[in-house]
Order: structure tokens, then C-alpha cells, then sequence
């Protein structure tokens, strides 16, 4: 591997920093729910991420990827977002052992672009391909092979972090690895990180055999599971609407890699044009959507062959798919529950949301294998379960129950997708977030760093 | 793949001058993932290493940096020569070096003037003085430079940099006769607003392209043959209009 190129050094030593580009902007979570007016430096390269270390009036800092979380993490308001998208240089590739290093702009659809037909995949992904590798690490994300792959952290050999103070440090399991694993995770508390070593895991061919079959109930689900536990992906999409004895009902989903490929994809995408108008989404029309996706997937199962993409990011077809909501957005509720208590809580959450019968969409079912690696992870051996929510009065409500029983399950909520999670509930949900700040205190004594997500839970 | 020679090949060369600018980042991946070899020519070194490294990777072609300054008026021959030795197949160029103060520092400090007018234009009447010569032997190749919109009619806001544009395509238009005859293409594309970070702490600019967007048209275009060309195509009516609108009103547009 080329070292010079991600040696700590070189970086710093590059010529005299010009002057940073600020422009006044608001930036918005995926869920449209949260908004917030900030400076922002968008640098195209090393050079200008360092100058931009120095936000005008004093501001706080906070990094910014792909803007795919749903609420209010990678949002700092009234502060300063450094936008990483530019910095998207791949910046070596191990042909033998699948290892990569990449500047933290660079996303999934690129790795998939680059190395699939090369033969690589990346190692886990999470459901959108516009997701950054930088938002990869800070929310340590996981995908549809979690229960076998764990989290995106566990495939990291080392980070470049760069620290408010201008010092730029390789992190990994054997140097400074506190803060290592403070930042997978870290949700760009503890500095900017300027480059990812990461190994890729090896397929056959572009394409994955995927089996689909219906489910009728909560208890079958994850029976299902159970029986799927050495499928490479699993995945249940849950009709959240539906209750009684159909309480759970959905498709479950399995896949293995395939030996033969399919022609190339043909690059084809739409864009949801407008804010959806309010009446769109109601029980009525999302009941349809949800009974019609369920009676699609035959009782005996089917198997067809697809592409990884879009097997991986159903949703990426649809540009701006999140205007469906409307002009006042929506919330994503995702949790973890432990496996045994964990059970009786998930049926108590798809009751909790059947009897509100707010316009779920259908919801996202997963077993999830080891936890992460990072100080703030959030996988745990359990369920996890993710749905959207649209902000309408009451949604608040609906989410404080939601939390209230994961948090009594010993369950935890996914901050990538929050926005309303309660600082208490957040600290003792995380046990290991007392940790997280006292290393933050070491390497951020200033509190330079900061996000609305970071002030909300009491991080900042 | 940083090495510092290209490998043998029979490819074109892509020599990108400003190899730094988001511009010629996104035409040397367009460019290369047409199978080019790309030499990036500049002063950020650490950049140009990762660049290449990420070109040799996406797209398998020979990428290497090569250090250049356009306002070091004196090393242009010498660093002409050892572009035309380090190329594999024919050579090609991109012109993307350039700067763009504001006008107020312009009018007040004339060291920033001066220092504008040689990265602009005096430098790259150097450099291609030197370059022509290579272009001339291998009897082919394409030249494309960055012009802009702001050359068409100088504009309060930014009428030094427009003068260094307007400079830079007169030049550029003798430059194509004399390298017809050797079969030289060359193109000056009059640019509008590319989503840099040249313009991004501008106000909100109309009709703004993305990098990959205007490199796809830039390739396109040049594909067609040489002369100017505004890019994106909107431009042309635009320009059109900016350009008859009379003296005395447009003395008074706040543009
Ligand atoms: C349709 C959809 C499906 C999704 N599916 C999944 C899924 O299956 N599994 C899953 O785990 N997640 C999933 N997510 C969530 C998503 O993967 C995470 O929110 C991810 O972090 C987004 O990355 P991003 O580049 O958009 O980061 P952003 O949303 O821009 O930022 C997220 C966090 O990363 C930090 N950050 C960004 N860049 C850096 C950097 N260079 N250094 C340090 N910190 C940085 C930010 O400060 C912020 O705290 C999904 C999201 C969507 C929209
Ligand atoms: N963006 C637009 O809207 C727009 C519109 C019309 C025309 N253009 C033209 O397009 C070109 C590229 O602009 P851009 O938008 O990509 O801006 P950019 O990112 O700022 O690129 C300009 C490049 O010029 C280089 N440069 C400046 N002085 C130099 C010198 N003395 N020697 C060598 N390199 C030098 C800079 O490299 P260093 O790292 O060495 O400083 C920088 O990489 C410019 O010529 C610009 O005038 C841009």
C-alpha cells in the first residue's frame, strides 16, 4: 500500500492553508423533521479540511456526510458542518486481501461501482448506497448480514482522525485505541475522520439468490428467523398496520450469494418529484400498499435472482423517496431488543403502533448478531425493529411509549435514525456513554465538537 | 499506482494543468474512465498523489502527479519536455489552472491584480508556448482550457477575472490556427458556474452545473472538434442576451 498517501505527515505538511469557503446554509435530517440554519465548508481536498478546522465567531464543529441520518445528528445549529462528500478519493486497493483505504467521502455506490465487478462486495452496508463511509463508522452501521458479518466497525484495521486541535492521528485496536473506539460510533464527536482501512469481502458474481415467502404472524417471523440463522442475508419487512392475529404478518427474506452473474444493471433511477400533499398518505392507502406487498410473496416461498443493489438499497431508486411524507417530514424509530425479554416487548411495539395506526410504511424486522465494537454501537444480540413514523400531532407520544418499552425490554434505540429520544433514556440505554465523554473531555477539553443530536442527549 | 513514469501504452495522455481544480478532477475521471493515462500537473502535491492513486484504482489507467506552477513563468519549457517523455501514447491537455479574487481586491491591491492576470492568462501563454511545440511533433492531439462566461462582457463584479478569460480565448483562437495544420484540436469551453469550491461561497448562482456533469459535456464536446463552446448549453441565449444589452443600461445592472 501506498503510505505515503494516508501517512499523517504528508497531510499536514500540505502547502500553507488557504482560507476556508463558509456559506450561510440549512441543513435538514432524511427525515425532513429537523432542519438547521449553520455555516458550512464543503472542502474539496486535505488541504482545505484543515483550514476549515477553524469555523468563523468561535462556532462548534460537526462533520457531515451523505445527510442519511433521519434526525438531528448530523445537524448543528447556530454551529458549523464541515460536508465531506468531496473528499471521495479511493486511496489504495489490496487485489489479494480485499483491503481498502478510502477518504471518508466516498459511499457505498461507489464501492459497488469499483469493486463488484472486480469480485469485491463491501464487507456489511447499510440500506442506502449514499451513505458515506465516514456516517459508516460514526454510526457504526450494520446491514442485512448482521446476525453473520456484524457491524461495519468489526471490518475497520484503522482510522485517520483528525482532532479539533489540528492533529491528525492513525487509530486502531493497537494505537490509541480508547479513542478508537470512541469514534466507531463516535457520531463525529471526536473528530473528523480523514480516512477509513477497511477490508471488502469476496463474492462469486454480481447477483445474490434471493428467497422470499409470506409470513403470517409475529410467532412464524421468528420462528423464521430462527431456521434463517445461517442465511448470509436476512431481512422481514413487517406490515405495522396490520393487528389481531395477523399482528406481525409479513415477508421474510433470505439470500446467498450466487455463482452466476446477470448483466450488468441498467442505470435507472427516479425521483419522487414534490412534497407529497398530506391526504396521500392515510391508513387507507398505506393498508393497501402494506396487504398488497404482503399477498405479492407467495406462501411456499419464491427464489429470484438479483442484483446486490438492488437487493442491498431497495430504496435508492426512488430519489428524495422522503418527500412521500410531505412537507413536515417523518421520524424513524429503530431499536434493538435483547433476545428472550426481547420478545414479549416486540409484540407490545407492534401493538403499541398497530392500535395508533399512524401511516407506517412497512416495517423493517432483523436479527442482529454480536454487538459493535465502538463505545456508542448499537447493535446487541436481539431483534431489531425500524419503522417510519410521519410527524403528525401525536407522533410525539407515540414515540416517547415506543421508547419507554424498549428501555424497560433492556432494548436500546438506534441514533442514526432518532430524533426524539429522551437524554435520560439515552444514558441508560448506553452504559458505556460515561466512557465515551471522558475521552472526549481528553481530546475535545474546548467542546469544539458538537451536534443538535450531541446537545439533546447531554454529549455536548 | 503513484509511480512516478507512466506505464508504456499506446492510450492517450490527459496532461491536466490545475490538476487540483474540482473541474479537472471530475474530467480526469471522465477521461480516464475512457481509458486515458492521466498526468496531474500542480502545486498540491498531497492532492495529486491521492488522485492518482484513486484513478489507478477506479478506472486502471496510469496516473501520475507531476509538479507545476503556472505563475513559474521560467520552468515551463523544461516541465513541457518532461510531460512529452512521461506520456505513453499521445498527448492531450486540460487547462483548468486559474483564481478568482474578489473584484474589490483586485481594485485595491494591484499585486492581486497582477498576481490574477499571470495565473490566468501569462501563464498559460507560457505554458502552451512550450506545450506546442510536443503537439506540433506528434501531429494530434486535443487541447481544451477553461474560459468562462465572465469573458463574454466585463461585468462590475468580477471584470478583471472576465478580461483574463477574454484574453485567455483570443489567445486560444490564434493558438487553434496555428496547430490546425498539424491536426491539433483546440477548444476553449466558455464556462458557466460550476459547483466549486471556486464558487461555493458565492450567493446561489442560476443555472449551476456539478463537476461530473459539466466534465461529461466537456468530453462530449471536445469529442466533436475545437473552436469554444459554452458549457452548460443554456449559456449560449443567455450570454446572447448579456452581451446585446445596451451600454447605458448595463452600466447600471447590478451583475
Ligand atoms: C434509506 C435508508 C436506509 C438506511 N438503512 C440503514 C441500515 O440498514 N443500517 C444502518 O446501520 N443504517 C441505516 N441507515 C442510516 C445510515 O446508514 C446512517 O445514518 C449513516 O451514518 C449515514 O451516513 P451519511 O454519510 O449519510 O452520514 P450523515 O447522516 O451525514 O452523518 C451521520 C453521522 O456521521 C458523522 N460523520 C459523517 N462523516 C464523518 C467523518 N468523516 N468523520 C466523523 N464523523 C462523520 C456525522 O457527524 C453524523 O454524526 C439508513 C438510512 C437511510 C436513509
Ligand atoms: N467554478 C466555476 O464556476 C467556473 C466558471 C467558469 C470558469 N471556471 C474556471 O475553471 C477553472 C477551474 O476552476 P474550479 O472551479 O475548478 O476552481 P478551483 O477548484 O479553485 O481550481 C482552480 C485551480 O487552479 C489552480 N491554480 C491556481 N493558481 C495556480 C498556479 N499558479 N499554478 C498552478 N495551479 C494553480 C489551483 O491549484 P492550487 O492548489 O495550486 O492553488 C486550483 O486547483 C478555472 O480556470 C476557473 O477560472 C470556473
Amino acid at each position: 500500500m501506498p503510505d505515503t498517501i494516508t501517512d499523517p505527515r504528508t497531510a499536514q505538511a500540505a502547502a500553507a492553508r488557504p482560507a476556508a469557503g463558509w456559506k450561510e446554509t440549512a441543513l435538514q435530517g432524511w427525515g425532513r423533521s429537523s432542519s438547521a440554519p449553520c455555516l458550512a465548508a464543503r472542502p474539496e481536498r486535505m488541504r482545505e479540511l484543515l483550514a476549515a478546522l477553524q469555523p468563523p465567531e468561535g462556532r462548534t464543529l460537526l462533520p457531515h456526510g451523505g445527510g442519511r441520518s433521519y434526525g438531528d445528528q448530523a445537524l448543528n445549529s447556530g454551529g458549523a458542518a464541515i460536508l465531506t462528500t468531496r473528499l471521495d478519493r479511493i486511496l489504495a486497493f489490496d487485489e489479494g486481501s480485499g483491503l481498502v483505504v478510502a477518504e471518508p467521502g466516498v459511499t457505498f455506490a461507489d464501492l459497488l461501482e469499483v469493486f463488484l465487478p472486480r469480485g469485491w462486495l463491501a464487507p456489511t452496508s447499510p440500506g442506502t448506497a449514499f451513505a458515506t463511509l465516514g456516517g459508516a463508522v460514526a454510526n457504526d452501521v450494520h446491514g442485512k448480514n448482521h446476525h453473520r458479518a456484524g457491524s461495519f466497525g468489526d471490518h475497520v484495521l484503522w482510522l485517520d482522525l483528525l482532532l479539533p486541535d489540528g492533529r491528525l492521528l492513525r487509530i486502531s485496536d493497537e494505537e490509541e485505541a480508547a479513542l478508537f473506539r470512541a469514534t466507531i460510533g463516535g457520531m463525529g464527536l471526536t473528530g473528523i475522520v480523514t480516512a477509513i482501512c477497511f477490508r471488502m469481502q469476496r463474492v462469486p458474481s454480481n447477483a445474490l439468490r434471493v428467497h422470499s415467502r409470506r409470513v403470517p404472524d409475529l410467532e412464524a417471523f421468528l420462528a423464521g428467523f430462527a431456521e434463517a440463522a445461517e442465511a448470509t442475508w436476512s431481512v422481514g419487512w413487517i406490515d405495522a398496520l396490520a393487528g389481531g392475529r395477523a399482528l406481525g404478518r409479513g415477508v421474510l427474506e433470505t439470500a446467498e450469494p450466487s455463482e452466476s452473474g446477470l448483466p450488468p444493471p441498467k442505470l435507472k433511477s427516479r425521483t419522487f418529484p414534490m412534497d407529497a400533499p398530506p391526504w396521500l398518505l392515510n391508513r387507507l392507502t398505506v393498508r393497501g400498499f402494506n396487504a398488497l406487498y404482503w399477498r405479492r410473496a407467495p406462501v411456499a416461498g419464491r427464489e429470484q435472482t438479483t442484483h446486490y443493489g438492488k437487493f442491498l438499497y431497495p430504496l435508492d431508486a426512488i430519489l428524495h423517496w422522503n418527500r412521500m411524507y410531505g412537507r413536515r417530514g417523518f421520524h424513524q424509530f429503530q431499536c434493538v431488543l435483547p433476545f428472550g425479554p426481547g420478545e414479549a416487548a416486540l409484540r407490545q411495539l407492534l401493538e403499541t403502533i398497530s392500535a395508533a395506526g399512524e401511516a407506517s410504511f412497512l416495517a423493517v424486522l432483523k436479527v442482529m448478531g454480536r454487538p459493535g465494537r465502538g463505545l456508542l454501537s448499537f447493535a446487541l444480540p436481539g431483534y431489531s425493529l425500524a419503522l417510519d413514523i410521519p410527524a403528525r400531532p401525536g407522533a410525539a407520544e407515540l414515540l416517547a411509549a415506543l421508547e419507554r418499552i424498549t428501555r424497560d425490554a433492556g432494548g436500546r434505540i438506534y441514533l442514526a435514525k432518532d430524533s426524539m429520544l429522551s437524554a435520560e433514556g439515552f444514558w441508560s440505554m448506553y452504559p458505556e456513554a460515561r466512557r465515551f465523554m471522558e475521552i472526549r473531555a481528553e481530546i475535545d477539553p474546548e467542546g469544539r465538537l458538537s451536534s443538535d443530536m450531541a446537545r439533546r442527549l447531554h454529549l455536548a | 499506482m503513484s509511480d512516478s513514469g507512466m506505464s508504456a501504452t499506446t492510450n492517450p495522455t490527459w496532461l491536466m494543468l490545475g490538476a487540483s481544480s474540482a473541474v479537472a478532477r471530475a474530467f480526469a475521471r471522465e477521461a480516464a474512465s475512457h481509458g486515458a493515462g492521466i498526468l496531474l500537473a500542480g502545486r498540491d502535491m498531497d492532492d495529486l498523489e491521492r488522485q492518482a492513486a484513486d484513478l489507478a484504482i477506479r478506472h486502471g489507467v496510469p496516473a501520475a502527479p507531476v509538479p507545476f506552477d503556472a505563475r513559474d513563468l521560467g520552468s515551463h519549457r523544461a516541465f513541457a519536455e518532461d510531460c512529452a517523455a512521461r506520456a505513453g501514447g499521445p498527448l492531450n491537455v486540460f487547462l483548468a489552472f486559474g483564481v478568482m479574487p474578489d473584484q474589490a481586491e483586485a481594485d485595491a491591491d494591484p499585486d492581486a491584480a497582477a498576481a490574477m492576470v499571470e495565473a490566468n492568462f501569462t501563464g498559460a501563454v507560457t505554458v502552451l508556448a512550450a506545450l506546442a511545440p510536443v503537439l506540433e511533433a506528434q501531429g494530434q492531439g486535443t487541447v481544451v482550457a477553461l474560459g468562462s462566461v465572465a469573458g463574454d462582457r466585463g461585468r462590475k463584479r468580477n471584470y478583471t477575472y472576465g478580461a483574463t478569460k477574454a484574453a485567455l480565448l483570443t489567445y486560444l483562437q490564434g493558438y487553434a490556427a496555428r496547430l490546425s495544420g498539424a491536426g491539433v484540436k483546440v477548444l476553449c469551453i466558455k464556462a458557466g458556474p460550476v459547483d466549486t469550491g471556486m464558487t461555493w461561497p458565492l450567493p446561489k448562482l442560476p443555472f449551476m452545473a456539478s463537476p461530473p456533469a459539466f466534465a461529461r459535456a466537456a468530453w462530449a464536446r471536445a469529442a466533436k472538434g475545437g473552436g469554444d463552446a459554452y458549457i452548460p448549453g443554456i449559456w449560449w441565449p443567455v450570454m446572447t442576451i448579456i452581451r446585446h444589452i445596451p451600454t447605458r443600461v448595463f452600466n447600471r445592472l447590478n451583475i
